[in-house]
């Protein structure tokens, strides 16, 4: 019988080694996996390279695993927000290396890597700083960048419900990346708010199929930290 | 002789945008000042409005207390969906935006060539922390690129110049450019005012503007 539920947090990080990469979803606080990223600071795995598209917000989650000074580095296309301070003074300190990357490479970057693609021809970044010392190409009367795929070793991802296969099912736009970093790890970690009997979930509406997912860890909300705000600062 | 005219508050601007978004436009506001334009989309037409964390269909700002975290647009602020409206994964969305699907964006800018290049995602500055979002894949991938931004800097510099100084987010990209002067064209011969405001002349908006800039063969009152 296949059962890739596990039982606790700390269960399903416990083998994030140091140096690992970790692909996060998440835009800023929605889809964020809070509670897998609690557990991997109690965990304590260092050396980290952190892919997201921002940098972490005020002291929680993404940015508490920055605090905790886990993460060498990091590949996102967004850090600089109000309430990222975190990151702010560690890379004016020179403590942490950035990765900038357009949203939409860093989106088909990690895309390609699941789908088992080698690289990718795209039109984004093109003549800017982000494409500088990268192969180009003129395709028809377009020129392009070629850019490489984002392979991790994990991922830790959020959803709303899930089965033991591991199917899953998001919520509104915490879904963002979710479904393209599952498909990019060799491990990848969902935490959802409820986990279903077999058959519960409409297979017609299945976002994230379980071949995708080796493990699944409930966290109910209202076991939902206190710390994240309930409404996202901007 | 020094001529009287009123610049364009930022609703005003957001407000011409507006008006030249067509029934059935599949649109892309920028973080920042482009985010007003959705106040302003005439209720008559079905416009909708795509953000870059997977939503199609984005409605205005819950009322106090509703506010859902999982419900966010591209600038991390609540928001709602429209009946009708769908939820998708990152790649999925910038397919939309790369794959030429979105019929506008309109976006914010340090600067605009006379070109068309766009300028808007970091000023080089050696303490300054880049972030580009998804602006590179905007600025390429829509049909139009609508710009919105003052005509002046803080100092008074021009914003529309030959050459862009500051780092590109794409080039020849932007095909008109609002601001609180002028409406302006990006041309294959060059920058074309479509309209200015009242009490500017045009030889004083070219003098404002920092590339060789033509009059549109129909000029209409802003």
């Amino acid at each position: 019988m296949i059962d890739k539920t596990v039982a606790s947090l700390a269960e399903a990080v416990a083998d994030i080694h140091d140096g690992a990469t970790v692909l996060i979803g998440g835009f800023g606080s929605a889809g964020q996996p809070g509670e897998l990223i609690d557990a991997l600071i109690e965990q304590g795995a260092k050396d980290l390279t952190i892919v997201n598209n921002n940098a972490g917000n005020a002291d929680y989650g993404l940015a508490a695993l920055l605090k905790a000074r886990r993460v060498r580095k990091i590949v996102c296309s967004f850090p600089r927000q109000t309430d990222s301070y975190v990151f702010d003074a560690l890379y004016r300190a020179g403590e942490i290396e950035l990765e900038l990357v357009p949203q939409g490479n860093l989106a088909e970057r990690i895309r390609a890597a699941g789908a088992g693609i080698g690289a990718f021809y795209t039109p984004t970044g093109y003549g800017t700083l982000l494409a500088q010392g990268k192969e180009t190409r003129r395709i028809g009367d377009r020129d392009y960048v070629l850019e490489y795929p984002i392979h991790a070793d994990f991922a830790l991802i959020k959803a709303l419900r899930g089965d033991r296969w591991g199917n899953l099912v998001y919520r509104k736009a915490g879904r963002n990346f979710g479904p393209i970093m599952a498909t990019a790890a060799k491990c990848t970690i969902a935490q959802v708010r409820e986990i279903v009997a077999l058959g519960e979930l409409d297979p017609e509406v299945i976002v994230t199929p379980g071949i995708f997912v080796r493990r699944i860890v409930e966290v109910p909300a209202h076991a939902a930290r206190a710390a994240a705000p309930s409404v996202p600062q901007a | 002789m020094t001529s009287t005219y009123q610049r364009l508050d930022r609703n005003r601007m957001a407000a011409r945008v507006a008006h030249d978004i067509p029934e059935g436009a599949y649109v892309n506001l920028g973080i920042g000042l482009p985010t007003l334009v959705a106040n302003h989309l005439p209720r008559d037409r079905e416009i909708l409005l795509q953000s870059e964390n997977g939503i199609l269909g984005m409605g205005p700002a819950p009322p106090a207390g509703q506010e859902d975290e999982d419900l966010i647009n591209a600038g991390k602020q609540p928001v709602t969906l429209l009946r009708g409206g769908a939820y998708f994964h990152h790649a999925d969305s910038f397919a939309m935006m790369r794959g030429g699907h979105l019929d506008i964006c309109v976006l914010g800018a340090f600067q605009v060539s006379a070109t068309g290049d766009l300028a808007n995602w970091h000023t080089g500055a050696p303490d300054a922390i880049p972030a580009v979002g998804g602006a590179m894949d905007l600025a390429i991938g829509a049909k139009q690129v609508f710009v919105m931004m003052e005509h002046l800097t803080k100092s008074g510099e021009p914003k529309i110049v030959e050459r862009c100084s500051y780092p590109l987010t794409g080039i020849g990209c932007v095909s008109r450019i609002y601001t609180d002067l002028a409406v302006i064209d990006v041309t294959r011969t060059g920058l074309q005012a479509v309209e200015w405001v009242d009490g500017l002349s045009f030889e004083e908006l070219a003098r404002l503007t920092g590339a060789p800039l033509s009059r549109a063969q129909a000029r209409r009152a802003a």
